[in-house]
């Protein structure tokens, strides 16, 4: 279908399913119970589920295929979002400009760093991609947001006053980004007994743009471009002896990740129409390095995975507080869910750094293939129980022959 | 000219904590290829040992003092230090002025421990695994190692003040003929560059000139072979990832009396640290150690108001801004082997 | 949960049953479910009721309402954010009826009775800004999305809370800014769901100026370091038009970069500039680098233009006190308030705090303390919790006992207008808490400015967003 194998198009469907029914996937648990707290499933965390997914899934194209390790790629999702904002400043609050400005930009600015950068490899290659971003990070951070010339507006985050122009905002449309009309905050919500599903208007265009862009890797990844780019990253010396100029290639890659990243940066100004500088800082870069490496380098599914696990812990456990937690144990005797509040304390709410870290350690420790081997493992050991049982009655009746 | 002057001398005196950070990475980079990024963690332990010797020494018990009064309207606690109880006010004070010296006494074995224990411990099951991993596992430990230290020490920085004697600033220009005032500068950092001078010796003397030092330079240029010739290289790497820690975890107490330690000083440093060691070119302990100095040196240029007004902004700027011209000009850094970190 | 409501329950454990809501944070939704299940008495799936019905955004139909209260928890303000959570929670406690009732017994306003707001118990959820707008917006989205919070509080720096005020303006829910101190919060990024009590840099630089005059004299020449961030220049901007207008000087205004964590190279120069006083426009980690480096070369020890070296830190915390440890000793700075006031309202909230946690509370503290007690005792005198009645109940309210005595929310820009603290670093503290030492308390009037002053031009309030 489409153009792909069995394997892809199967992935493919599981991955739209998986996104189009996130609303209920991502909220397992009854509004109002305890574990209503881990429920992932409002607009905003899902929006960036598929945002960063986005963000990841092009940098994987570049480090994933050709092994070329950017740490400035969030350099291009900040550009990608002040492209957007000035967008929504200068024309309308209609996020089909914004997007596609905020993809052209980036496509441009990667095609400039790139082309740089890609003179050198290896770590030198990854220095200069970090100094590349440090420098748009702390030029947007402050010279650029100077009275004079205002085009980040700083600290602040670049955000829509009341007095842009907005020439093509029409007089009855949404003072906030739409498509056409329909608000990107719009939500529906549907509540079946004690649960409850939001159904977001943002969410489900990031969720249609994400299955375009994974569709299109899929593409890439199985294209003989693609095959050069893994050239590249095993053996490029050799591809260049036998007479094949490596750059367009890697370049090429470098900028289509950048469009990705881009696309992403705009995707986040359309949900929420404000552009920080820290968006471009090399935390933010590095994020994406873990994403793709956490999920599973090289892989198709999973940047795509490391990006949800990230974001989970950082909404989700960053709000869980003693409060909460006392609430959890409540059950216990005092003394005792004292104590299990004491221990469980440093590694929530404040503490989800610590958590964070310590996960890092133990997936990279005992998965080196990151979450997808991880799912592989637990497939095949399902499968090998499932033979097993398969095997028993036939052992069983060997005797008897 | 003062000015100038005033700039290089600090210059040299940012570049030390960069080049000693530098010099750390750098070691463990070219003898066990490994790019470690809790390397700034290891930094900023160095610093928390002078925070908790200092809270030793301080431990104190408390008399309620009923002539006074603390905020809630209750007889005020006063606290004196167990030391001064022991040694006499005069003695016990004077230990505690001067701890940050003695930290480095007591920093010493903790970091060669902590070095050894993260080096078999954790690093040893990776030097066959790709870099990216290597980056992800370091950089989980640097979380969890600065997450530790937030939760016993908090967030907010805490001053560790260097001996009496060894504060307030001395007026280097009147001393060889400028005007007064033209160029003040504070003891401690005099004692920071001159400590930074003697740690970076004594590394290269070591690999220099004794046989375990050569042996280590041998395993950096080819392990293979040094493996085949039967010398049981690892150990000696070991060792040597001990020292890197030892190195970073020394220019961190050193560096408290100069801004006060936090939990995150070590992620300040870690970008920095390796712009460092990639411009000085990976794997080469001279690279390392001019380029930290290089970078010092222009950083401090570019914070003149000279050099903002001719260009806004190249204050914040000025060390990605060399790093990129001096990888375009120079492919392997300032002194980089050529084939390092380059696949 | 349901099944016990699905049962009759006798009235008289309504109360019991609020409790229990609370306790499990129940959140807007799901207390309106429950109730609907419970009303019919069956427990047919009610699918396709969409909430839109409410008047206003997360507008609470159950027993309980749930407060957002968005701190840093992580990062370099961490402690600070703490802080901040800990004031709040001692503030629902109030709000509720337990503890001590701390500054309720001395709120001007007695539209407070410690049963909670309108009757419904108070609840809270917390989260995480990190100091950075994208994630303090995620965070705040989060609260306001998932768990139904109604109102949002927190915060420690302007960058955040002016991205956070206008997520609030976008979403229909009220804002009551925690530690802000840019004149743009309540300036050029204005907005009508957003509430400031905390002063502001040009209050800083109009009580200042008239005691660094009186204790410096009036021919000064100073040099600025200025962290290079918005908040920063308006500082910087305030703080130099203040003191010119007494008669001082500008040698220079120096811009650090945000990142830098060592200053010696912009100190260095400073004492053969021909300038006598340093200022600091530099907040948390910055400030405590920059006065220990400062110290370090000895400024306060010398004599320039025939006078004492001295040094400024416009805006002072009591973390950054804590953090700068000996070297803030003589530095002069202005505070939103300090625990060692004597007024009845501090007294009151530094009892309950201090009994509480075992530490005075800081500034930052007090400001969300205050701010959630005003936001209460305003949904109390509206009759609602909507958002615009809210505003409107706050808007030119005057009134004391929270510790800043008679104090002032203006209508027109949303902007407390209270006495401000001239403090100085502490030559002698007795403990740990008394590093810093009031100077004067300048008086309100001598702080006010018109909402259209220059330094506040270009924005506007808009209308009240009520969501829905």
């Amino acid at each position: 279908m489409l153009g792909l194998n069995k394997k892809d198009t199967s992935l493919l469907i599981v991955v739209a399913l998986l996104t189009l029914l996130a609303p209920f996937i991502l909220n397992p648990f009854p509004e109002g119970s305890a574990m209503a707290q881990f429920n992932a499933g409002y607009p905003d965390l899902m929006q960036r589920f598929v945002i960063f997914g986005i963000f990841a899934i092009g940098f994987n194209i570049l480090f994933g295929l050709t092994g070329y390790l950017s740490f400035g790629h969030a350099a291009f999702l900040g550009v990608g979002s002040y492209s957007a904002v000035w967008m929504f400043k200068l024309l309308s609050y209609n996020v089909i400009p914004a997007i596609a400005l905020s993809v052209v930009v980036a496509g441009l600015f990667s095609l400039l760093i790139g082309f740089i950068s890609l003179r050198r490899s290896g770590i030198y290659f990854s220095i200069l991609t970090l100094a590349f971003a440090q420098m748009s990070f702390a030029l947007a951070y402050s010279v650029l947001s100077n009275p004079k010339f205002n085009l980040t507006n700083g600290e602040t985050g670049l955000q829509v006053y009341a007095d842009d122009p907005q020439i093509l905002q029409g007089a009855n449309a949404p003072d906030l980004p739409h498509l056409f009309g329909l608000p990107m905050r719009a939500t529906y919500t549907m509540d079946v007994g004690a649960w409850s599903f939001d159904f977001n208007a943002g969410y489900y265009l990031c969720a249609v743009i994400m299955m375009a862009v994974f569709y299109l890797s899929i593409r890439i990844f199985r294209s003989p471009f693609g095959m050069m780019l893994r050239a590249v990253k095993s053996n490029q010396q050799r591809m260049n002896y036998t007479g094949l100029n490596s750059k367009p290639y890697t370049l090429a890659a470098f900028v289509i990740s950048g469009m990705y990243a881009g696309l992403a940066g705009g995707l986040m100004a359309a949900m929420d129409p404000l552009a920080g500088a820290e968006r471009m800082q090399w935390t933010a870069s590095g994020e994406v390095v873990l994403m793709t490496i956490l999920g599973g380098t090289g892989t198709l599914i999973g940047p795509v995975l490391g990006a949800g696990f990230i974001k989970y812990f950082e909404n989700i456990f960053s709000k869980i507080n003693d409060n909460v937690l006392h609430s959890w144990f409540a059950f216990l005797p005092d003394g005792l869910e004292d104590a299990v509040v004491f221990v469980i304390h440093p590694f929530i709410g404040k503490g989800w750094h610590l958590t964070l870290g310590i996960l890092f350690m133990l997936v990279v420790i005992y998965l080196p293939g990151g979450l997808v081997e991880g799912g592989q493992r637990l497939l095949k050991r399902f499968k090998r129980k499932k033979k097993d049982t398969d095997d028993a009655p036939s052992g069983k009746t060997e005797p008897a022959e | 000219m003062d000015a100038i002057l005033l700039q290089i001398l600090n210059g040299l005196d940012k570049g030390s904590a960069y080049a000693l950070i530098a010099l750390g990475l750098t070691l463990i980079f070219g003898t066990l290829g490994v790019v470690n990024f809790a390397h700034g963690a290891l930094f900023m332990i160095g610093a928390f040992c002078a925070v908790t010797l200092q809270k030793l020494l301080n431990l104190s018990f408390v008399t309620l003092d009923e002539t006074q009064k603390d905020f809630l309207g209750n007889p005020l606690k006063v606290e004196t230090p167990f030391i001064e109880a022991w040694f006499g006010p005069e003695v016990g004070a004077t230990i505690i002025d001067w701890s940050v010296p003695l930290s480095i006494l007591f920093a010493i074995p903790v970091m060669l421990l902590v070095g050894y224990v993260m080096e078999r411990g954790l690093i040893k099951h990776f030097y066959k695994r790709p870099h990216a991993d290597q980056i992800l596992v370091t950089f989980g430990l640097a979380i969890v190692l600065q997450e530790i230290v937030k939760y016993f020490f908090g967030a907010n920085p805490i001053q560790t003040p260097p001996p009496d004697v060894l504060s307030g600033s001395v007026d280097l220009g009147t001393m060889v003929g400028f005007d007064p005032n033209a160029i003040i500068y504070p003891i401690w950092r005099l004692v920071y560059f001159g400590f930074a001078v003697g740690i970076i010796g004594a590394v290269f003397s070591f690999l220099q000139f004794t046989t375990f030092g050569m042996v280590v330079r041998a395993g950096m240029a080819d392990r293979e072979t040094v493996g085949l010739l039967g010398i049981n290289i690892d150990r000696r790497f070991t060792i040597m990832f001990g020292i890197a820690a030892g190195v970073a975890g020394l220019a961190g107490v050193m560096y408290g009396p100069l801004n006060p330690p936090n939990y995150h000083m070590g992620m300040d440093f870690l970008v920095l640290s390796f712009v460092v060691v990639v411009v000085g070119g990976m794997g080469s302990l001279p690279g390392a150690v001019l380029a930290g100095f290089l970078l010092g040196i222009l950083e401090s240029f570019a914070s003149t108001t000279w050099a903002t007004t001719t260009i806004p902004g190249i204050n914040q700027i000025i060390i990605y801004l060399v790093a990129i011209i001096v990888l375009l000009t120079r492919p392997r850094g300032l002194m980089g082997r050529k084939g390092v970190m380059e696949e | 949960m349901r099944f016990r409501l699905l049962e009759e329950e006798p009235k008289d454990e309504k109360w019991k049953w609020e409790e229990y809501m609370t306790k499990n944070n129940v959140t807007r939704r799901g207390v309106l479910k429950s109730g609907a299940v419970a009303g019919t008495g069956l427990a047919l799936p009610t699918i396709f009721t969409a909430s839109s019905a409410a008047a206003f955004t997360n507008e609470p139909t159950g027993a309980s309402v749930t407060l957002g209260f968005n701190v840093p928890q992580t990062g370099p303000y961490a402690d600070e954010g703490n802080d901040e959570l800990l004031a709040q929670q001692l503030a629902v406690e109030h709000l509720n009826g337990e503890g001590d009732g701390g500054c309720l017994n001395t709120f001007s306003s007695k539209a407070l009775q410690g049963n909670g707001i309108l009757g419904k118990k108070v609840g809270f959820v917390t989260g995480d800004t990190q100091t950075k707008s994208d994630a303090a917006r995620a965070s705040a989205k989060s609260m306001i999305e998932k768990d139904g919070a109604i109102m949002i509080n927190g915060g420690s720096s302007s960058g955040v809370a002016v991205a956070v005020q206008g997520l609030c303006q976008e979403a229909g829910v009220i804002f009551m800014a925690g530690l802000t101190h840019a004149n743009d919060t309540t300036g050029k990024d204005k907005k009508a769901n957003g509430f400031r009590h905390f002063f502001n840099a040009y209050m800083s630089g109009a009580a200042l100026a008239p005691v660094l005059a009186a204790e410096m004299g009036k021919e000064r020449r100073a040099y600025h370091l200025t962290a290079d961030y918005n908040w920063g220049w308006t500082q910087e901007e305030s703080i130099v038009a203040s003191t010119e207008a007494l008669g001082w000087e500008t040698v220079n205004t120096v811009k650090t970069p945000l990142a830098s964590t060592d200053f010696s190279s912009y100190i260095a120069p400073v004492l053969n500039s021909g300038a006598d006083v340093l200022v600091l426009n530099h907040y948390g980690g910055n400030m405590v680098n920059s006065l220990t480096n400062a110290i370090q070369f000895g400024l306060l020890d010398k004599v320039a233009n025939g006078k004492d070296f001295k040094i400024v830190v416009p805006l002072y915390s009591e973390l950054m006190a804590a953090g700068a440890g000996e070297n803030i000793k003589g530095v002069l700075g202005s505070m939103n308030w300090n625990w060692q006031l004597q007024d009845e309202g501090t007294k009151a909230f530094v009892k309950s705090f201090g009994e509480k946690y075992g530490k005075p509370p800081s500034n930052s503290a007090q400001t969300c303390y205050a701010q959630v007690l005003l936001y209460a005792d305003a949904c109390e005198r509206a009759g609602t919790f909507n958002p615009c009645g809210v505003a409107e109940a706050l808007e030119d309210f005057e009134f004391d006992g929270l510790g800043n005595g008679p104090t002032w929310y203006r209508g027109a820009d949303h902007q407390c207008f209270k006495d401000v603290l001239v403090v100085r670093g502490n030559e002698n503290p007795t403990n740990a808490y008394d590093t810093l030492e009031i100077v004067e308390i300048t008086p309100r009037a001598q702080v006010e400015y018109d909402p259209e002053h220059p330094m506040f031009a270009g924005g506007e309030l808009g209308k009240c967003n009520p969501g829905a």
